[in-house]
């Protein structure tokens, strides 16, 4: 079965180098490139994948030598496969993957990239550099940093803080740990908990409210994501609870945005950026490098930024999903 | 020479069997019969230990509330189960059924004058919805003679999938003029919190259903032997269609509880709903293969399961990475506590 597969696997990608090599010939300077993506099933990959096609619309307007296919996932087996499609029947000679899952994943893209198609992996990051050309992602340090340090201010340095976490994962962790570096220079701080909500609006709901029946004095709460502070706000005004100062999400979706613009929950006053627009960005980027012949830097971090209502207007998108 | 021994100590042991074991008999029946409600009172008796508040009103408001969504569907779902069936989609499909009511609320709201008429439409339209999809998996599993499992694994990802489709992957929101009349379905309270009498009517309605009408028997008959029930002159079929319409406005009533409280729906909005209410069931006493089992069984598996979570969320004994191993635990000792309840009868 293997060897079989893998002479197969073979002799189409010769037939697919052949083609490439003669239709590069034809008209050179000619980009394919794949976008391989998770597919929606949270508000920020709903985000991802709205930002891919808008990203895909502009810029093959742009640039008439560009051409976008973009592909979504459901789990890591299937953008496997959709990365081989892309080599054999979309004939991509760049490519932008968000791996549904780093261990995973490595092979495949280094696959890919054997076949001399330039790879940029975008946030999840692959267990092994050498199947990437260049890396693009969002800032988790600084999306745990940030808020940590707003919170402080915030509250003069002395109060309780609770925290909401997403799902065991390492980009989780990175968050909560620099969220924690913080706090450890400001000992009147005190973190009461941080339970696992699953980046859920439900499960974020239940934990507050938990939360708010063992803790009489809670000063704020760090959501750590838009979608559960959607659920944590719910859970503190059904209580009638007055204690709490403020409620800190993460990602800046379009609600809790607007929210700051509009000023009216007085619990919510700022968020950090990590928006899904970094998949646009990883694809502009590329594109463009390909498209003069060059190549990106091996990293990019698309940086994290404290969004209040002085600068919310740049980070609100309408349009978006998320 | 064998037989002998054996043939003669056979009457002394069943006779000693008789003797003693009528009355321990009893007991362990009795046990066993009330494994889940065991399992309920010990667990509240460990959560005050550990948290003081475990016990005051509030909480034990906000364990039943949280508890009415999937209770509902549970009680639905003890139906389907008793009839030899189950539905994987029970999540998908109140996900989507939110998500639809929403848009369809969303686009009425400037035609019709009053936000209540325009929720009494909202939730009529998801009883109806919930009805029709129970209708289709009932006829694709009775008429279509396809395994329930397999319908309702197809219709799991069909239902999420139109969800996400319509939600355009982000999440689909209630106005908010909407979301403030429809608030007090959710948030409001008589005595105890609206959702927690839903529950109460939609499990009463369900155990005067299961034993006290020939409907009931029906689904009981079908669970234990379908080719018997067919001999009695059972309209098989029809009882299946109905037992998953049932299910589905079942659904519809969970999920018409369940919008008022985010007023959103997004493609997260109740995963794993199936295993919980499959979990309520079987923790509550109700044999997989079909055939038996109680709605207060059911019920009060559903408390527990909500009950484990919130013990967890209230204390910090155990890892937070260990809270699914915790439920894991429960589910399978109370299961194993009844376990000879189904080898029995």
């Amino acid at each position: 079965m293997k060897p079989m597969f893998r002479r197969l696997a073979l002799g189409l990608s010769a037939m697919a180098a052949l083609l490439t090599a003669s239709s590069a010939l034809a008209q050179d300077k000619q980009v394919n490139l794949g976008v391989a993506i998770p597919t929606a099933t949270h508000g920020f990959t709903g985000g991802i994948v709205w930002w891919a096609n808008e990203a895909k619309k502009e810029l093959e307007k742009q640039h008439p030598g560009l051409k976008i296919t973009v592909k979504t996932a459901a789990n890591a087996s299937e953008q496997a496969n959709q990365l081989q499609d892309l080599l054999t029947v979309n004939k991509i000679n760049t490519l932008v993957v968000f791996p549904f899952e780093s261990a995973a994943l490595t092979r495949p893209v280094a696959q890919v990239k054997g076949k001399g198609v330039y790879v940029t992996v975008v946030d999840r990051g692959l267990t092994d550099a050498n199947a990437q050309d260049a890396y693009v992602a969002g800032d988790n340090t600084a999306f745990g940093r940030i808020p940590a340090e707003y919170l402080v201010k915030r509250l003069n340095g002395k109060g309780n803080i609770v925290a909401l976490r997403g799902i065991a994962t390492t980009i989780d962790n990175e968050r909560m740990d620099a969220f924690k570096a913080v706090l450890k220079n400001h000992p009147d701080i005190k973190l009461l908990d941080a339970r696992y909500a699953n980046w859920n609006r439900d499960d974020a709901f239940k934990v507050m409210q938990d939360y708010l029946t063992r803790f009489k004095q809670i000063d704020a709460v760090w959501a750590a994501d838009d979608d559960m502070a959607v659920g944590v706000l719910k859970a503190i005004e059904q209580s009638k609870r007055t204690d709490i100062q403020e409620v800190f999400g993460g990602a800046g979706s379009k609600g809790m945005v607007k929210a700051i613009l509009e000023g009216k929950n007085k619990l919510v006053q700022a968020d950090v950026s990590y928006s899904p627009k970094f998949i646009y960005d990883a694809i502009k980027l590329t594109a463009e490098a390909r498209l003069k012949g060059e190549a990106l830097p091996p990293k990019t971090i698309i940086p994290s930024v404290l969004i209040t209502k002085e600068n919310a207007q740049q980070f609100y998108f309408p349009n978006s999903p998320f | 020479m064998p037989p002998e021994p054996t043939d003669s100590l056979r009457p002394g042991a069943t006779a000693l069997g008789a003797s003693e074991g009528t009355p321990l008999h009893r007991v362990r029946a009795l046990l066993q019969g009330f494994g889940p409600l065991l399992g309920l009172i010990v667990l509240c008796i460990a959560g005050t230990a550990l948290n003081g508040d475990f016990a005051t009103l509030d909480n034990v408001m906000n364990v039943l509330t949280r508890t009415a969504f999937i209770g509902i569907i549970a009680v639905g779902m003890c139906f389907v189960i008793i009839s030899g069936g189950i539905d994987l989609s029970v999540g998908s499909m109140a996900a989507l059924i939110a998500g639809v009511m929403i848009l369809l609320m969303n686009r009425l709201a400037p035609s019709l004058s009053s936000p209540t008429s325009v929720i009494a439409l909202g939730i009529g339209f998801a009883l109806l919805l919930g009805a029709l999809f129970g209708l289709v998996h009932g006829l694709l599993i009775a008429r279509g003679g396809i395994e329930p499992f397999i319908v309702t694994l197809g219709t799991l990802g069909i239902f999420r999938a139109y969800l996400t489709y319509f939600a355009d992957g982000g999440a689909i929101t209630l106005d908010s003029d909407l979301s403030d009349a429809y608030g007090p379905v959710y948030y409001a309270s008589f005595l105890l919190p609206v959702p927690v009498w839903v529950f109460l009517a939609v499990a009463l309605g369900g155990a005067l259903i299961l034993n006290r009408t020939a409907y009931g028997r029906y689904v009981q008959a079908i669970g234990s032997n379908e080719q018997v029930a067919r001999y009695a002159a059972v309209d098989v079929n029809r009882i299946k269609v109905l037992t998953y319409m049932l299910l589905g406005v079942c659904v519809g009533i969970a999920t018409v509880l369940y919008v008022p409280r985010l007023g959103s729906s997004s493609p997260t909005t109740g995963l794993l709903w199936e295993l919980e209410a499959i979990a309520a069931v079987i923790v509550g006493g109700t044999a997989l293969k079909g055939g038996s089992g109680t709605i207060t069984g059911t019920v009060v598996g559903a408390i527990l399961l909500s009950v484990i979570s919130n013990i967890l969320n209230l204390t910090s004994v155990i890892s937070v990475y260990l809270n699914s191993a915790v439920q894991g635990f429960v589910i399978i000792a109370v299961a194993f506590m009844q376990r000879r309840r189904k080898g029995a009868s």
